[in-house]
């Protein structure tokens, strides 16, 4: 089982014998939903449109393809919502109003997020505490530490050269008029993820840990070093999400709050098993994409909330079935 | 048999709900008392709106008199918003003015009925406290705990109500209609004749909100604005901005209503990213938006909730305990909107960017330290 799951993810995409290539379903739905965009608002094929629409996904696409290492190595990460919170609250705070300070708040901030990330990553694996309670442990701490911190009103604001990342559109780009920064640390962000889960040996380990802890021990995986890896790319995307969510909308004391589930809600309509040993960096980005989607679509329908709310449910209960029609189809793994 | 109960008991259940919100939200008596009350004038001494009450009907209370140091207690719903953050920290400036209270004792609720109710049935059992002042969390769910407090020490309530006359007196700005007027008249003034509106909200379903909301849809339908769209940003920046960036993409905004100023910033930055004129807007007294409103001089106007009434409870309780009059049994203050002629007054770039300026607390003790300014 481990083996062709392994396989799998060595070639993704790749036409396996006697079989057609097969494309996560996550896409048709994601194209399905753009083109119902365009047709409710025929303004969305305008720069402006499309590249609003992937700016604000951005956040949430690097939190997913950051959750999905640990949801691959068969954990989750709850913490990431505040650890959102924190990095917003937390820069206001040391930013102090003052613009100069960005070029250290933020590798402080990745600093504080690499050492959420080891935490959880320790707390796991050597304690032994399953991560569904390390890691809502940590999202009650973390949300403490940001109040307490702030007294539950930070007290600067984010200067631009701090919304630099998650506000700005660089002009004057041939043929797409403008691109926002937020996308190209989306690109750059999801390239290195991508490569890192899916052309290196920790990508298979990290699939080998969540098919089969025991299996993958036994064949010479450090199981503590991969988990702990797992959670601090999940804590460093939540940093850096974080940063263009400050960055697009300012500082405000819940930001976060939500976003783990969307974000596991993301890996999964991406066709991630949540017990871990399957799911895809690309796949799982395209799920946070699908999500922002629904929410767009709905917006631009301009149904009362109530319907909205249903309607909303009914799409991503069809995802998720869409997605596990095509695990069982895959074999059963 | 067993359905048909369920079914019987859900569909009473959605009437009685149904019922009861016909029954709050839009009350045209209510709506027209509160906007008399916007112009008219307040007793007591100029330029301290907290000790300012409306009307002359007071409370006796010379059977609460009692010989000092007091221990005043409070019930808090929560500490879980920046209006609650600035009005709290108020409330422990004010004690301070007041050798006469031994200890404020306070207990905070965490956004939560069940923890409140037996906060409040601990303060009375602990029996320390002279005086209870309570901000309840909701309603309905609480009036039996502050019944059961009155019947043993004089009980002050303020912010959101009770569904009794029990405590000495509620304590409150005009109201939720009162709020959506001024906005919704400031809207009607400024913006075009027919001209499109946005209505952004919190959450539904709050009282002090939905009649924010219903005085304000009153003034557009009467002068003829065009409601674009109410939409619930659940006072989330980013989610705001993609729901303005949206309708922008869609149509024309001229005006922008919002029951509550948290998200105003980026309602308008939502428009500066779309390279588009600012609209006309209603904010609140948050600094970020005084800051934006001095910077950039679009037409608006904040309609404030003020927090300086976290000040007055204290003020209630000390002259309960003396034995000396209160208004009462509801203690209405004056509830001002900050507009272009007195943003000055209020805009404030050493003060943190979600304090609420309308807080009354300039001269109290360890300003501005204590409320996170500079």
């Amino acid at each position: 089982m481990s083996q062709q799951t392994v396989s799998s993810t060595e070639a993704p995409g790749a036409p396996r014998s006697g079989r057609l290539p097969k494309i996560n379903p996550v896409f048709f739905v994601l194209a399905a939903l753009l083109v119902a965009i365009t047709l409710s608002n025929p303004n969305f094929v305008e720069p402006t449109g499309y590249m609003n629409f992937l700016k604000r996904a951005a956040p949430l696409a690097i939190l997913a393809a950051g959750q999905i290492y640990v949801i691959v190595s068969g954990g989750f990460d709850l913490s990431v919502g505040s650890l959102i919170t924190l990095t917003v609250v937390g820069s206001s705070m040391l930013l102090n109003n003052n613009a100069d300070a960005t070029w250290w708040v933020i590798p402080a901030m990745y600093a504080a997020g690499l050492a959420v990330g080891i935490v959880n990553g320790l707390v796991v694996s050597f304690l032994r505490v399953p991560s569904l309670i390390a890691t809502l442990g940590m999202m009650i701490t973390l949300n403490g530490a940001a109040f307490m911190w702030s007294s539950g009103s930070p007290r600067g604001y984010l200067p631009e050269t701090f919304r630099f990342f998650g506000r700005v559109n660089i002009q004057g780009i041939p043929l797409i008029q403008f691109i926002p920064v937020a996308l190209l640390v989306l690109l750059a962000f999801g390239s290195c993820l991508f490569w890192l889960m899916h052309r290196t040996n920790l990508g298979r380990m990290l699939h080998a840990i969540g098919d089969n802890p025991r299996a993958a021990q036994m064949s010479g995986v450090p199981l503590e070093r991969v988990r702990i890896t797992a959670f601090v790319v999940s804590s460093l995307s939540a940093v850096t999400a974080g940063i263009l969510l400050g960055g697009f909308a300012g500082v405000s004391t819940d930001v976060g709050v939500g976003y783990e589930l969307q974000a596991i809600t993301a890996c999964v309509i991406g066709g991630a098993q949540l017990l871990g040993g399957r799911g895809s960096v690309p796949a799982s980005i395209a799920g946070a994409l699908t999500l922002t989607a629904i929410f767009t679509l709905l917006n631009f329908i301009g149904l009362p909330k109530p319907v909205r709310d249903v309607v909303q449910g009914v799409i991503l209960i069809v995802a998720v079935v869409l997605a596990t029609y095509r695990r069982n189809r895959a074999g059963g793994t | 048999m067993k359905r048909l109960l369920t079914a019987a008991l859900s569909a009473a259940l959605i009437a009685s709900t149904a019922q009861a919100q016909q029954l709050n939200f839009d009350d045209p008596a209510e709506f027209a008392r509160q906007r008399e009350l916007l112009t008219a004038r307040a007793n007591g001494p100029d330029g301290e709106p907290w000790v300012q009450y409306y009307g002359d009907q007071m409370a006796d209370t010379a059977k609460f008199k009692k010989e000092g140091p007091y221990t005043i207690c409070f019930s808090n719903a929560g500490v879980n918003n920046a209006w609650r953050v600035t009005g709290w920290t108020n409330m422990q400036a004010e004690v301070k003015l007041h050798p006469e209270i031994k200890e404020l004792i306070h207990v905070d609720a965490e956004g939560s009925d069940d923890k409140q109710i037996s906060d409040i049935d601990d303060l009375i059992n602990g029996g320390k406290c002279n005086a209870l002042i309570v901000s309840p969390n909701t309603t309905a769910a609480l009036t039996p705990a502050v019944e059961k407090a009155c019947a043993k020490l004089p009980v002050i309530v303020f912010d959101r109500g009770v569904n009794t006359k029990c405590p000495v007196t509620f304590i409150h700005p005009v109201g939720g209609y009162g709020f959506g007027i001024q906005a919704g008249e400031f809207v009607a003034a400024n913006a075009p004749t027919g001209a499109n509106v946005l209505m952004l909200r919190i959450v539904p379903g709050v009282d002090v909100l939905e009649t924010r909301a219903s005085a304000a849809k009153h003034i557009f339908k009467e002068k003829g604005l065009n409601v674009i769209g109410e939409e619930f940003t659940e006072g989330d920046n980013a989610k705001t901005k993609s729901i303005v960036e949206d309708y922008l993409q869609r149509g024309k905004i001229d005006a922008v209503w919002m029951d509550a100023g948290a998200t105003a910033v980026a309602a308008l930055e939502a428009f500066e990213d779309s390279g588009l004129p600012l609209p006309v807007i209603t904010g609140e007294d948050q600094q970020d938006f005084l800051m934006k409103w001095k910077a950039e001089g679009f037409k608006a106007i904040a309609p404030t909730y003020p927090t300086y009434q976290w000040r007055t409870p204290i003020i209630a309780a000390v002259k309960v305990l003396k034995g000396e009059p209160v208004p009462g049994p509801e203690w209405v203050m004056p509830q001002p909107s900050i507009t272009a002629e007195t943003l000055d007054e209020y805009v404030n770039d050493k003060m943190p960017p979600l304090h609420h300026a309308m807080c009354g607390c300039e001269k109290l003790p360890d300003y501005p330290a204590a409320w996170g300014g500079q």
